[in-house]
């Protein structure tokens, strides 16, 4: 084989294909507060969507809504639901604990963001297996200062 | 403890229906001060739970990431008349409840 | 000559026929206008928006007598829904009885002391945020429509002069940011026209339920003047002046904003 050929080949096996959408923030299993949760189990990109807006209005309160595809059988359900912070000082945001009663694994709340950042979650389904999806808000600071 | 709950007052058997709660509560976080400098304690609903017909059918654990006056939606499936029952725990220990009706017919 | 300077002249010219409005009637907006579609839906939806918590304990202390004689605010105007349909469209207002211009938290209060022999509430308290809030709201949808002829004319000036006086470290006129640029950006945010329509408002900030009052000392505080103390008669007068500025404005209370 030639050299630029081989060259070429070697380059082409090293590309990392391009990953899907917010995916392309792979969870770190290894990170101590997402660990807590999934106990070293493999946490993968799917299933679960995270839904806040791109600017937030104020960083007090941001509509926040995570869903979960899922039948919700007593076989096949989410057992829970879990929101992560990387840049609050409490980055456990909050669990939510459904299971097949639910219906519909989806929960709408208004959380806090210490600044412009990433919120991840991820789902524990019933077979075990875990599951994120993330999405990055601009949080900037109010214009005027208010000591009222 | 205010707090406002919406929820039909009546559903069909296995019908997915939609719950929604938001609750008077500062949620303060511990790390605000107060004009002379000393840190506020943290305050905060740490744990809601909605039972129906006594069986817990959703749990919040919550923190200080969540929005003051915590707002909830959820959804649970309609399977028999009854009572929805909410209830929650600060920090400090103060409790909360609200308790709603539902029919379900079919 | 500056445009804010050419506003201040074009007001104090049209005094004489009590318009010279810096905003012309059909130019006016509600602050909502300027809002996010998430914070506009939170304002209509009664159960996201979190002003209704104050609104439902108002409603509950409407009922509870306070005072030395037990008598709550149904006592004597039964039910709010009818009584006060229409009240915080005309509000502030110079009492008739006093000669005093009050504000709606001042008439509350003014209505304790005066007719329950129950003690005023103070500024931004649980108790009359809630209050006002629910007196507030039985007006939502109708237009502000305050007057400022006979004796409410001297605050109505009042009110006027100090809009467009220069406060604070920063210099600066209500009129520098609501009228010479209102719709531009202010770091990232909307510069609104500062109407006061949907006030009682929980506003993001603030994590909670505020007052008009609260508001503008935010102002001051954003110019970096030194905030007067609530309930001073410059803000009642100010209020006066804002109310007659939003003329037209549909009342918003309880309202949602940043």
């Amino acid at each position: 084989m030639k050299r630029r050929a081989f060259l070429a080949g070697i380059a082409g096996a090293l590309a990392v294909p391009a990953l899907p959408g917010s995916a392309c923030a792979q969870v770190n299993p290894l990170d101590p507060n997402i660990r807590a949760v999934t106990k070293g189990a493999p946490v993968r990109p799917g299933k679960v969507r995270l839904e806040l807006p791109q600017l937030a209005d104020n960083g007090n309160s941001v509509p926040m809504k995570v869903s979960v595809e899922s039948p919700m059988t007593e076989a096949d359900h989410v057992r829970s639901i879990h929101l992560f912070s990387e840049r609050n000082p409490v980055p456990r945001m909050a669990s939510f604990h459904l299971g097949p009663r639910a219906g519909r694994a989806e929960v709408s709340s208004r959380v806090r963001l210490a600044g412009s950042q990433r919120v991840t979650a991820v789902a524990e389904l019933s077979d075990g297996s875990f599951w994120s999806d993330s999405a990055h808000v601009q949080v900037t600071l109010s214009a005027c200062m208010d000591e009222s | 403890m205010v707090a406002r709950v919406q929820i039909p007052q009546q559903a069909k058997r296995g019908e997915v229906i939609e719950v929604r709660i938001v609750i008077q509560h500062s949620m303060e976080t511990g790390f605000r001060h107060d004009d002379v400098g000393r840190l506020i304690k943290r305050n905060v609903i740490n744990v809601l739970s909605c039972r129906y017909n006594g069986a817990e059918v959703f749990r919040a654990d919550l923190s200080s990431g969540i929005a003051a006056n915590p707002y909830l939606q959820f959804y649970t499936v309609a399977d028999s008349s009854g009572e929805f029952e909410f209830s929650w725990v600060d920090d400090e220990g103060a409790r909360g409840s609200e308790r709603r009706s539902i029919a379900v017919s079919g | 000559m500056k445009p804010v300077l050419w506003l201040v002249a074009a007001a104090f010219a049209g005094s004489a026929h009590a318009q010279g409005r810096a905003i012309a009637l059909d130019q006016v907006r509600s602050g909502s206008t300027f809002l996010s579609k998430d914070l506009r839906e939170m304002q209509q939806d009664d159960l996201a928006n979190p002003a209704m918590l104050w609104a439902e304990n108002g409603a509950k202390l409407w009922r509870e007598p306070a005072g030395r004689d037990g008598r709550s605010c149904a006592s004597c105007h039964q039910d709010a829904e009818t009584s006060m349909r229409g009240v915080a469209t005309r509000y502030p207002r110079v009492d008739s009885a006093s000669g005093i211009l009050l504000n709606l938290e001042a008439r509350i209060n003014r209505c304790r002391t005066e007719h329950m022999a129950a003690a005023p509430l103070r500024y931004e308290s649980n108790e009359l945020l809630s209050l006002t809030v629910h007196v507030a709201r039985q007006s939502r949808g109708m237009p502000l429509e305050v007057a400022i002829g006979g004796p409410a004319r001297a605050h109505f000036e009042a009110g006027r002069a100090y809009y467009y006086q220069r406060h604070g470290q920063m210099n600066l006129s209500c009129a520098h940011c609501h009228e010479a640029n209102w719709n531009k950006r202010l770091y990232s945010e909307a510069i609104t026209q500062g109407q006061p329509n949907a006030y009682p408002a929980y506003r993001l900030e603030w994590q909670t339920l505020g007052s008009l009052q609260r508001r503008l000392r935010a102002c001051l505080s954003g110019i970096r003047a030194e905030m007067l103390p609530y309930g001073s008669p410059e803000y009642h007068d100010l209020e006066l002046f804002l109310a007659w500025r939003a003329q037209g404005l549909p009342v918003e209370a309880p309202g949602v904003r940043r």
